[in-house]
């Protein structure tokens, strides 16, 4: 593969036209509502210069930075699902006509997008989404049409959140697989430029239309650094050690009590991770009875109605939402998937509003377990 | 990359149009829909245990156990209580009307495996119509199986289905056909109680034999105990599961129970393959 580039913001903003001139739109970081959320990028300008994050549980607060950096802040309340697997979609309209009626298929949608500023925990939920949605059994035409499409820009994080734990989950914070340009932002003194690595030849031939030059091997050092650097800032860690046997055995520990009687099960974890699938459908009609929709929406296992079956909820206690997510995400998925369905970015912790830290409640658990009897 | 276009989703979650051949009434609130494609190429190929997802127009979708028919037959027959909006609307249906139709779906009986083995069958309610066609299995084949039984209760006697069958495989086929009932009133002169107190009243070898269950989750579990009582094999039990089911391909996520996906992992599982999770309250 080609060897690393070095560009300057003004390159970076020359790779923007250059996508959005072959048909893609650029979407990437940008601020709205004092929060960090990925949205349509026409230049740098749009991009959140100068600001950082700081998170913790329950947490997250915008801050200005003393320099100039583009991407000096980790992940925020959104992540690319939102593009790749839409909160909302119709999957198909029906219309009657008498006795009888026919279904209309949706028309095949095929944005383009580009991903900018996609980072190393982001890349590998990606990949496990498309495990979901592309590589079981049945496919979901409208993820993998887009997901064929997207073009990624990844970003090497040049500091870690107080609530990230990607060391813990093998999943960063550099990016290894899946981008087609990946990106190290370095604030010299008196320099401002990226070190880009090329992952594909799409990225090489879109990068050949932006002002580059060949990285000098001490740059490329000081983009190592920068990522060893944040290596060891995470803010959180978590032990994978047999989580699955883990959580498996201690499926009535009383730790999911004390949770309970914290967790609001609001959702708000499962709709900011970027891994949770999970969706309903509704059928909807217009008020003449002749017009009928389907609709796909994002939908949690924290919700009351999420497991109900003639006449009750499955899971009706708080409790054991909570351990069905958990127990999903750390152990089943692994069964289901053969990965973890945590990429360690942290998100859950951030915006869970009373502040519940998943990798607490697994030490915890864990730090018991000897006491705890097993189920049968 | 080049990505090749199609106009529209060709997507396992859009329905194709069936046409309801016919309807039938089985007890008085349960009933039967057969139904063929309205483009009249034949029901696509089901395997007994398979369900689909019926979509009843403007109300909605719900997963309905394949009850039939027997194996040479061009339809699908789907039994169906009338307990929810979408069942209750689908009940309204009448012969020649449309209906959405996605599947067939999930894991089937092990109809092959019990090649040489005697089969026992226990169903609760309604449990007994993915059965049914696991029953006409076997019944085609019959020389290639041991004894089989069915055992099935109710809970009352008017619940009872298909009833009209029962003497052509009890005389036909030699099928051991016990019933019960939770309560009944002196008209009633069969089985009284729980449907694994009849695992008693029929003849079979336990280590030879292959089990097939379905019904409520507690009338599965008490059935497994009785069954591993008399020395049936964990791994020679199947039973079903039943979960929310919104998409049936793996996509939605309600219809976990742990980490199996009851719509493409399921329903019909071997016991010993998720007792660790049979029994967990709320699981």
């Amino acid at each position: 593969m080609n060897k690393p580039v070095i560009i300057d913001p003004e390159g970076l903003n020359q790779l923007i036209s250059t996508l959005t001139r072959m048909g893609f739109q650029v979407v990437g970081p940008t601020v709205r509502e004092e929060a960090i959320v990925y949205e349509k990028l026409e230049s740098i300008k749009d991009l959140p210069e100068g600001f950082t994050d700081e998170q913790d549980g329950g947490i997250y607060r915008l801050k200005r930075r003393s320099d100039k950096a583009l991407f000096g802040y980790v992940v925020g309340p959104h992540s690319w699902k939102k593009f790749l697997h839409p909160p909302e979609r119709r999957l198909w309209s029906a219309d009657s006509e008498g006795n009888d009626f026919k279904i209309k298929p949706e028309k095949l949608e095929s944005p383009k997008f580009a991903f900018l500023g996609v980072r190393a925990c982001e890349m590998h939920a990606i990949a496990i989404q498309d495990k979901v949605f592309i590589n079981d059994k049945y496919v979901d035409p409208v993820y993998q049409i887009r997901r064929e499409n997207a073009f990624f820009i990844a970003v090497n994080c040049g500091q870690a959140g107080g609530t990230c734990f990607c060391v813990s989950m093998n999943t960063g914070p550099k990016v290894d697989t899946g981008f087609d340009l990946a990106l190290t932002e370095i604030l010299d003194t008196d320099r401002h430029y990226f070190v880009v690595e090329v992952g594909s030849d799409r990225g090489a031939a879109c990068l050949e239309q932006v002002t580059h030059q060949q990285a000098q091997n001490e740059e490329v050092r000081q983009a190592e650094d920068v990522v060893e650097k944040t290596s060891g800032q995470m803010g959180r860690t978590l032990d994978t050690t047999h989580i699955k046997e883990l959580l498996y055995d201690n499926l009535e520990h009383p730790r999911w009590d004390d949770i309970a009687e914290r967790c609001l099960s609001c959702a708000n974890c499962t709709m900011v991770c970027p891994t949770c699938f999970c969706s309903t459908v509704e059928d909807v009609t217009d008020i003449t009875g002749t017009h009928a929709e389907r609709w796909q929406k994002w939908d949690s296992c924290f919700t009351m109605d999420f497991t109900y079956l003639h006449g009750g909820e499955v899971r009706a206690s708080t409790k054991s939402r909570y351990r069905q997510w958990l127990t999903h995400k750390l152990a089943s998925w692994q069964d289901q998937f053969g990965s973890s369905g945590c990429v360690g970015c942290g998100r859950c912790i951030t915006w869970c509003p009373p502040a519940i830290d998943l990798t607490e409640e697994i030490s915890q658990i864990r730090d018991s377990e000897t006491q705890t009897s097993k189920p049968t | 990359m080049a990505v090749k276009m199609d106009p529209i989703i060709q997507s396992p979650m859009t329905p194709q149009l069936y046409r309801v051949e016919k309807v039938i009434r089985e007890t008085h609130d349960t009933f039967s829909l057969r139904v063929i494609p309205k483009d009249d190429s034949g029901a696509r190929a089901f395997q007994p245990g398979q369900f689909n997802m019926l979509y009843a127009f403007g109300v909605g979708e719900v997963p309905i156990s394949i009850s039939g028919p027997k194996p040479s037959g061009r339809s699908m027959i789907h039994t169906i209580r009338d307990v929810g909006t979408v069942t209750h609307a689908l009940h309204g249906l009448k012969k020649d009307q449309t209906v959405g139709l996605r599947g067939p779906f999930g894991s089937a009986w092990p109809i092959e495996l019990a090649k040489g083995y005697d089969v026992v069958i226990m169903a609760g309610g309604i449990g007994l119509a993915p059965l049914r066609p696991a029953l006409y299995a076997l019944l085609e084949q019959r020389d290639q199986f041991g004894e089989l039984s069915l055992l099935y209760g109710t809970r009352k006697p008017e619940d009872l289905l298909f009833t009209e069958e029962f003497e052509e495989w009890r005389g036909k086929y030699g099928v051991q056909v016990k019933l019960t009932v939770d309560t009944a009133d002196s008209e009633w002169h069969g089985n009284v109680g729980v449907v694994n107190t009849l695992v008693q009243r029929v003849t079979f070898d336990p280590v030879n034999t292959i089990a097939m269950i379905c019904g409520p989750e507690v009338m599965m579990r008490f059935a497994v105990l009785e069954l591993k009582h008399c020395g049936v094999p964990e791994d020679q039990i199947f039973i079903t599961m039943e979960r929310n089911m919104k998409c049936a391909v793996g996509f939605c996520g309600h219809c976990q129970f742990g980490p199996a996906f009851i719509c493409k992992d399921g329903p019909v599982f071997r016991y010993d393959q998720v007792k660790q999770f049979f029994g967990i309250r709320e699981i």
